[in-house]
């Protein structure tokens, strides 16, 4: 697995998630905003977390339209695979790699906690080392992660399984701790072909017994084994 | 040639900074406020001198940046 991370101006998880990836034996290699090609080799390209252009205008808008998405849309065209953590799943919306969007948080308020999801399908490159109906306790951090997209998309996704996590509490219910107001709970979606993946949690901050848990390994041991 | 681009919330989209600032306003003693939706403004000064062109112009900036056709609507205006 080699995998490229981007970094925009603003990005600041790109380093914990490089280590996450080396962790589960990737080849990872990074990228700059400005470039117009992936490293060769790229099987992999994560946007990481952050605030890129200081998340101006509308969280992710502009990033999405650097050069490097150019070619990172091509990777994805070609079905290669994207995986956007927080900001990045916000750059993946506005770049049209995958629906919808994520809005203000219901409650106004910028939420960093840790918090349960629900793995929905195990099936998929990013969460074959996950059994399906998981309970896992990672990290949350951001202040636009309400998922929002019309019915006729929500249907799409839901129909085809799609969602890849849902917020939910320490017993799994997905009723009781959404933390921002997203559409079904939804923390994280996957594209038509399974190969793009974006979610607002991060994992890459729990893959060490030493920080809070190790519960995010198992995303990067399933894309250490993929391609 | 000076325009305006405005960019507004859909119908329906559920819109927490309006409503603060709604909820802002009641609390500061403003009567009458019903409801309150944010948007953005952008005015934009462009070279060109042709109306048509500088529509044209706003309406592509409009959709491909300024606004997120998925849960905003846009009104382009040269004001000339």
């Amino acid at each position: 697995m080699h995998a490229a991370v981007i970094t925009f101006p603003g990005t600041n998880r790109e380093g914990d998630v490089a280590r996450a990836l080396k962790q589960a034996g990737a080849k990872v290699t990074h990228a700059w905003h400005a470039d117009y090609e992936l490293p060769k080799g790229t099987d992999l390209v994560v946007l990481p977390g952050g605030f890129a252009y200081g998340d101006y205008m509308r969280t992710g808008a502009i990033a999405a339209r650097a050069h490097i998405m150019d070619a990172v849309r091509a990777h994805a065209a070609k079905g290669g695979y994207v995986l956007g953590i927080c900001n990045g799943f916000q750059v993946a919306c506005e770049a049209g790699l995958l629906p919808g969007i994520l809005m203000r948080n219901a409650g106004l308020k910028f939420v960093c906690r840790m918090q349960h999801l629900r793995v929905e399908r195990n099936d998929t490159a990013f969460t074959n080392a996950y059994t399906a109906g998981d309970i896992i306790k990672v990290c949350i951090a951001h202040g636009e992660g309400n998922y929002i997209c019309d019915d006729e998309t929500l249907k799409r996704l839901e129909g085809e399984a799609r969602v890849g996590f849902r917020y939910c509490d320490a017993a799994g219910d997905i009723t009781k701790e959404n933390p921002n107001g997203s559409l079904n709970a939804i923390a994280g979606i996957y594209s038509e072909n399974l190969r793009v993946l974006g979610m607002m949690p991060h994992p890459e901050n729990l893959i060490e017994t030493l920080v809070g848990g190790t519960d995010g390994k198992g995303l990067f041991a399933s894309l250490g084994k993929a391609a | 040639m000076k325009a305006r681009v405005t960019v507004t919330l859909k119908n329906g989209v559920l819109d927490p900074q309006g409503k603060a600032i709604e909820g802002a306003l009641k609390s500061f003693g403003i009567e009458g406020v019903a409801s309150v939706r944010q948007g953005k403004v952008f005015d934009i000064e462009v070279e060109t001198q042709d109306k048509s062109r500088a529509e044209a112009l706003l309406k592509e900036a409009a959709e491909k940046l300024l606004a997120n056709m998925v849960v905003e609507n846009y009104k382009v205006e040269v004001v000339g």
